[in-house]
């Protein structure tokens, strides 16, 4: 009886073990910093290479696309009017528009643009319907409504 | 005139449900049968006033009383009926209403299938469930009133969050979910009443297996609705993110399904009585900390939760009740000795106990995954955030073990294995793993993930297909039973064995759709000009045409493509973006192809608004329908299982 038991606790702090093991090592390497630009600034070199996100603002009239080789450059910016400019490959999320908040995920390169894979934008959790002589992003849309649909 | 009643009624519904509670405690330590009767009335009277608040709401939003707060902010003139009724669960104070009045159908429910049964546990049931919803009365009796009042009134509300009127799904994947985690609070209850009366020997055990299995197989559909709305509705082609919300529904099916599988060891062998207790209370724990999650606000930051104090006397109670309940269990602690020991190092009972432990294991990780952002932010301040690899990286290997002991469990006896009873037993299925193995890497699949599941999924039906031609051929050699007389005898007379086999079989589906989609994926997006296509994984994507709708509640823009598969023209699909006066931006309206082989997934990124060109972003994911089709087969399994068993074969 008393072997068996021991094995058992044997066996089961193996597998305590080796979890342990794997959600330290998973936090290690799976952790991704958020920063706004001004903290990203900030960190200087030190924020070079690492899996990053990065939000903030995009900065009207920055956005740059180039639906030939689908390129994607804009800027990023936050309330301290620190910019970071961002270089994407691939088309924008849905209808991306100058102004809105943005995460962006990547890396930032030493020569200063953060290198992008994967462009979120961000759905505020307070909606609230547009105020009174303020356009909606839709309106531009509208044109594309044609007679008898 | 609506809200008085609504909130008059609620407030009737607290001070009996206080009262049921004193009168079934009173029941219980006095033995008189008319408190415990008086606390068992009382059950029915607080889902009688419930009820009448549930209907109030939906009167009033069905009415656009806006002078509800509630009803302003979650429903507008223009929302579609269907919307409309289910915005009773779209927020914080409805979805409480809600989760109040499925746990008195539960608690009324209870009552009623044990009238005048079990008198040492009921009583205590009653209690247990009645206090649980005296707190959520109570919350909305005083901070989260459902009927709170707004003035001025406004004309219209803002409608429902765009996102959750944007697919039917919404109407079924919320009410699965929270069937599934009210319907903890009934083992929760048992588990409650056998500590406090002291009864503990294994009859609990019995009076809650079909709610359990009701419970977990309404979580599971849940959960499975969850992904596939993601799939439909988020439109970036995945139907699973580790997203916090997401991570919030799976932890108590972990622990539900770990506690689903050591039941048995308690039932055979009673052993691991405390572990049993303590799962139950943990797996009720979780579903109260999900919904704290997902409601409270936390999520979006640590800071925000504390603005309203539903939050912190929402985690209060989560803690109270942890520190309670364990209270007793310690307090019980001497008359919960174990009968027997483990025999074997391979035997039923020790694959049980590893496959706890992996569950738990499993669960653990996707709670420090979860968790870990918000103390980081609470202690350090800085933002982090926990991505899918790391879920990855710690729960595919954790899955696969899983799979492995799915295959290995169901095969080994109780106590012990003599070797040649493993030999006789894992011959066939290791071969069909291993021509499985052969023919998938022969076909491709040379990543180690994928080909270890179809290894471990080959393992897993062969095993439990011989199992069943075994039996079947025992049944008809001593009744003469036509073959499939005898499967219907078989599968009748152990309905849990072979319900399980069928739930395996679901398992085993999911978990090839999940290895195969996210193994074998391809994207591609191209801007295309009318007329324009773009071609990936033998499919071709025409552009037609861009068009625009006017809704009452929104503005749809839809691009009309037609797709090709090898030169044969499948059909026309539309992917759209819609817009939501309450949203800046839109909300992605994928469209999909769906076969059992593979899935072509379209989403509609970016629109000229002169119509005359559009960005499509195609997927091609082999095997979706796997998942969903799985999570259906889990369903019969789940049924197979509770399926009522005539009287006479009882016992």
């Amino acid at each position: 009886m008393k072997r068996k038991r021991l094995r058992l606790l044997i066996g089961g702090a193996v597998l305590l073990l080796a979890l342990g093991y794997l959600v330290y090592d998973g936090l290690g390497s799976g952790v991704v910093y958020f920063y706004t630009p001004f903290e990203l600034l900030n960190q200087g070199s030190q924020a070079y290479g690492r899996p990053l996100r990065l939000g903030g603002q995009v900065v009207p009239g920055s956005v740059q696309w180039d639906a030939e080789i689908r390129d994607l450059r804009f800027q990023v910016t936050d309330e301290s009017n620190q910019v970071v400019p961002v270089h994407h490959v691939g088309a924008p999320p849905d209808l991306f528009q100058p102004g809105m908040g943005v995460v962006v995920e990547g890396t930032f390169s030493a020569s200063g643009v953060f290198e992008s894979h994967n462009v979120l934008v961000k759905h505020s959790e307070q909606y609230a319907p547009p105020k009174p002589g303020e356009s909606h992003p839709a309106d531009a849309y509208r044109t594309l409504i044609k007679e008898g649909s | 005139m609506t809200a008085t009643i609504g909130h008059f009624s609620l407030v009737v519904a607290l001070v009996v449900a206080v009262y049921g509670v004193v009168a079934s405690v009173l029941g219980a330590r006095r033995r008189q049968e008319a408190f415990t009767f008086s606390g068992q009335t009382s059950a029915w009277a607080v889902l009688g006033l419930l009820t009448v608040a549930v209907v109030a709401m939906e009167y009033a939003l069905l009415t656009h009383d806006f002078s509800i707060e509630y009803v302003a902010n979650n429903h507008s003139r223009e929302t579609p009926l269907l919307f409309t009724i289910i915005a009773l669960w779209g927020a914080l104070e409805g979805s409480i209403l809600f989760w109040a009045w499925l746990l008195a159908i539960y608690t009324s429910l209870v009552v009623y299938s044990n009238w005048r049964k079990h008198q040492e546990l009921m009583p205590y049931v009653t209690a247990t469930l009645l206090t649980l919803n005296v707190f959520f009365l109570g919350l909305m009796a005083g901070p989260a009133n459902p009927f709170r009042q707004i003035f001025p009134v406004p004309e219209n509300g803002t409608g429902p969050n765009p996102l959750l009127q944007n697919h039917y799904l919404m109407a079924v994947h919320p009410p699965m979910l929270y069937l599934g985690f009210v319907g903890f609070s009934v083992p929760y209850a048992f588990a409650m009443a056998a500590l406090f009366s002291g009864r503990l020997r294994e009859d609990w055990l019995f009076l809650i297996r079909r709610w359990l299995i009701t419970a977990w197989a309404f979580l599971s559909m849940g959960i499975l609705l969850g992904g596939w709305w993601s799939y439909e509705v988020l439109g970036w082609g995945g139907y699973w993110a580790w997203d916090p919300v997401e991570n919030a529904s799976f932890l108590p099916w972990l622990t539900a399904t770990a506690f689903l599988h050591s039941v048995m060891v308690q039932e055979r062998r009673r052993m691991l009585k405390v572990w049993n207790l303590t799962l139950v209370i943990v797996t009720f724990a979780l579903t109260l900390f999900g919904t704290f999650l997902t409601r409270s606000g936390i999520l979006s930051s640590v800071h925000a939760f504390s603005l309203s104090v539903i939050g912190p006397l929402f985690l209060s109670f989560i803690g109270a009740l942890l520190l309670g309940s364990i209270s007793v269990l310690v307090w019980r602690g001497d008359k919960l000795k174990d009968d027997a020991e483990l025999d074997g190092a391979v035997s039923r009972e020790s694959a049980f106990l590893v496959n706890n432990l992996l569950l738990v294991g499993f669960a653990f990780a996707v709670l420090v995954g979860t968790m870990f952002p918000l103390v980081v932010e609470a202690i350090q301040g800085t933002k982090i955030s926990v991505g899918a690899p790391f879920f990855n990286q710690v729960n595919v290997p954790i899955a696969l073990a899983l799979l492995f002991l799915m295959g290995v469990g169901p095969l080994l006896p109780w106590r012990r294995t003599p070797p040649e009873v493993l030999r006789q037993r894992f011959l066939l299925p290791g071969i069909g793993a291993m021509l499985v193995g052969v023919l998938g890497y022969v076909l491709g699949i040379t990543r180690l993930a994928p080909l270890l599941t179809c290894v471990l999924a080959a393992f897993i039906v062969v095993g439990m297909g011989q199992d069943l031609v075994v039996a079947v051929s025992a049944r008809r050699r001593s009744s003469g039973e036509g073959p499939l007389v005898a499967l219907g005898q078989l599968v009748a007379r152990n309905r849990r064995r072979y319900g399980g086999f069928v739930v395996h079989l679901g398992v085993v589906l999911i978990a090839l759709g999940i290895a195969m989609s996210s193994a074998f994926s391809q994207q591609r997006e191209s801007t295309l000009r009318t007329g324009g296509s773009l071609a990936i994984a033998g499919y071709s994507v025409q552009l037609v045409e861009v068009r625009g709708y006017q809704e009452p509640q929104r503005l749809t823009v839809a691009s009309s493509v037609a797709i090709e598969k090898d030169g044969r023209l499948l059909g026309t699909l539309e992917p759209a973006l819609r817009f939501y006066p309450s949203l800046r931006t839109p909300v992605a309206t994928p469209a999909v192809h769906s076969t059992l082989a593979e899935d072509l997934y379209l989403t509609l990124t970016a629109v000229e608004p002169d119509g005359s060109s559009a960005t499509i972003t195609a997927l091609v994911k082999p095997m979706v329908a796997w998942i969903w089709l799985g999570g259906g087969v889990v369903l019969i399994g789940a049924l197979i299982a509770i399926w009522p068993t005539p009287r006479r074969q009882v016992g």
